[in-house]
């Protein structure tokens, strides 16, 4: 416990520091890293404990996302405060989408899932009065409502959206720490181990299951309603399949599951191109081989599973079966 | 009238080609119970592989052979090299892998032949044909006689043949069909083969009147999902006449409710398989699933 305070204390103090040696375009960068750090954040609850698989974690970001979006645009809110409005009609969402999930098993969920992720787009380009169709909503030229923060303390406007993005981000992740410690948390994971031995011993399944995917679902917008802050700009192909999938390479790549392994997958997915990039005669100009490189990351890592289950299972639980 | 039988005639041509896919996809499903989301991403590799030696001077049907074997092949050495050491391991993590693949084929595919979409000319013109004032598509037509020859093909394969029948027993009774001399490991490696070779035939077919691009298949695999689920996911037979059923279904749907229209085809699609998923998770030909809690 000691210790993981001191590397959260750490991981703060340089999360703090960072930006002062990078240059304003990584630093937006990290920002972003932070938007899918609470993503996988929300994906580590729902199926690294509570057992339910999500491939439609982009859709909840889209939810989040355009709750932002629509609020500032035509509200005339400020960025901050859609926020926790985000949050809550993501969560919302959420809820509703985990009474059906009850009756899906694994297989069909991951199957449900995967094509809400698919269709989500298309339902925002129908709705084109509401959502901006295919061209989308564009945040930037509203002077009122962003930037409000550039200022304070000499920071730009691009250091104000890492502050903002990570203290949000420390905050989320302080939260899944106390939730998964708590009642909540030791309950998902009976469910998730034997759902008969949960029922037996008075966990009401069907509460707890409907109420992960209400708490990952918030998470997730947050992550989407902080995105859209971030490149002030929302549109249908903000939110592909692909995001979605790549959410799950993180959280498998962050040992499924751990909250602190979670920073692993987000960097992945902001700096994987990168990555790729710095293999010889490979061009990331294209978009082919960072995809490539991303199924191969996955593939491997799922190869690798027993090792990668033992590894993620003694982290994930030490600190909870200790603090019995 | 007119209009009607056109939108059924091209809804059996699109539903012929989701239920192939879903023909590949139960194959494997009844097999080992796992869903393989990367079987569009493997069929769009196959008819990028088909496209490719037409583009070199082969006759149509040359291509679309050695199409089918090279991905037979692929099939089997895929699930011999990456999916077998998963097995009998937890569902799910061979699930994710598949997702893997998924990514990593649509990679490859934008990879190799870049993100544009290309020309497919298929076999069959796109000419109207007049059958009593009606003006039927050829390729429609054509798509629909590949689609039945194929399906009865793997009717006969599963059927009439020894190595269906070991398909068969390897799928319904793993342990038992072992010990009567199945090699049921082969024959998982020869059921993704031929899941492979099924989505070839889908993607080939497909890619004439989908332009053909890295990402063709993924709302093709969504209707092929469609087209499983509604059918049983257990059931050959019910994927077959789920993806007709289904084409039919959302053409007619697409042409006559305004409000749903073109737009919310996919909608459509995932509404059938929210729908049946909750109300008769065993579709329409498939068995009930008896489960210990």
């Amino acid at each position: 416990m000691k210790l993981k305070l001191g590397a959260l204390g750490a991981a703060i103090v340089v999360l703090a520091l960072l930006p002062i040696p990078l240059s304003e375009f990584r630093t937006v960068q990290l920002a972003t890293v932070g938007a899918y750090f609470i993503a996988i954040l929300g994906l580590d609850v729902l199926t690294g404990h509570s057992g339910q698989i999500s491939l439609g974690h982009g859709a909840f970001m889209a939810v989040g996302a355009y709750t932002t979006a629509i609020l500032m645009v035509n509200h005339g809110v400020r960025d901050l405060w859609t926020i926790p409005i985000a949050a809550a009609v993501a969560g919302g969402v959420g809820l509703i989408a985990g009474v059906p999930a009850l009756r899906l098993s694994g297989l069909y969920l991951a199957l449900a899932t995967f094509g809400i992720a698919v269709v989500f787009p298309t339902i925002l380009k129908k709705f084109d009065h509401f959502t901006g169709g295919s061209t989308g909503i564009t945040l930037f030229g509203k002077p009122t409502e962003t930037g409000h923060g550039a200022g304070i303390w000499g920071m730009t406007n691009n250091e104000w959206l890492y502050a903002l993005t990570w203290t949000i981000a420390v905050f989320c992740f302080l939260v899944a720490w106390w939730l998964l410690g708590s009642r909540f948390g030791r309950s998902l994971r009976a469910i998730r181990d034997s759902e008969l031995a949960a029922a037996a011993s008075g966990i009401n399944r069907a509460a707890y299951k409907v109420g992960a995917f209400g708490v990952s679902a918030a998470f997730a917008g947050i992550a989407g309603s902080l995105l859209a802050i971030n490149i002030a700009y929302v549109s249908p192909d903000t939110f592909p399949i692909q995001l979605s999938l790549y959410l799950l390479v993180g959280a498998v790549v962050g040992f499924f599951g751990s909250i602190w392994g979670a920073v692993l997958g987000a960097l992945l997915i902001q700096f994987l191109p990168d990555i790729v990039g710095l293999i010889p005669h490979v061009n990331t100009k294209q978009a082919g081989p960072t995809t490539l490189f991303f199924g191969l990351v996955l593939v491997a890592l799922m190869l690798l599973l027993p090792l990668v289950l033992r590894v993620g299972a003694a982290i994930a639980n030490r600190g909870y079966s200790r603090a019995q | 009238m007119t209009n009607f039988l056109q939108q059924i005639v091209s809804g059996l041509a699109s539903g012929g080609i989701y239920g192939s896919l879903a023909l590949a996809i139960v194959i494997i499903h009844r097999s080992t119970g796992v869903i393989n989301f990367a079987q569009g991403e493997m069929a769009t590799l196959s008819a990028f592989v088909c496209w490719t030696l037409v583009d070199h001077g082969w006759s149509f049907w040359a291509a679309f052979a050695a199409t089918l074997v090279l991905s037979f092949a692929g099939g089997v050495t895929l699930q011999t090299v990456v999916i077998r050491p998963l097995q009998g391991g937890p569902l799910l993590g061979i699930v994710i892998l598949t997702i893997g693949l998924l990514i990593a084929f649509n990679g490859l595919t934008t990879w190799i032949w870049g993100g544009a979409a290309k020309q497919f000319a298929g076999p069959f013109s796109t000419a109207p044909i007049n059958v009593g004032g009606v003006a039927f598509s050829k390729q429609d037509i054509g798509v629909i006689a590949v689609s039945i020859v194929v399906v009865i093909l793997v009717g006969l394969l599963f059927t009439r043949t020894k190595a269906g029948l070991g398909l068969r027993a390897a799928a319904v009774n793993p342990i038992e069909a072992r010990l009567v001399g199945v090699r049921v490991p082969a024959m998982l490696a020869v059921g993704w083969g031929l899941a492979a070779a099924l989505g070839a035939v889908a993607g080939v077919m497909a890619a004439p009147s989908l332009f053909l691009e890295p990402n063709m298949m993924q709302t093709v695999l969504l209707y092929a999902f469609a087209a499983a689920v509604l059918g049983g996911m257990d059931s050959p037979v019910g994927a077959v006449v789920g993806g007709l059923v289904l084409g039919v279904l959302l053409n007619l749907v697409g042409t006559y409710v305004h409000w749903i229209g073109g737009e919310l085809r996919l909608a459509t699609a995932l509404a059938v398989i929210l729908g049946v998923l909750l109300f008769r998770p065993s579709g329409l030909f498939g068995r009930p699933a008896v489960r210990r809690a």
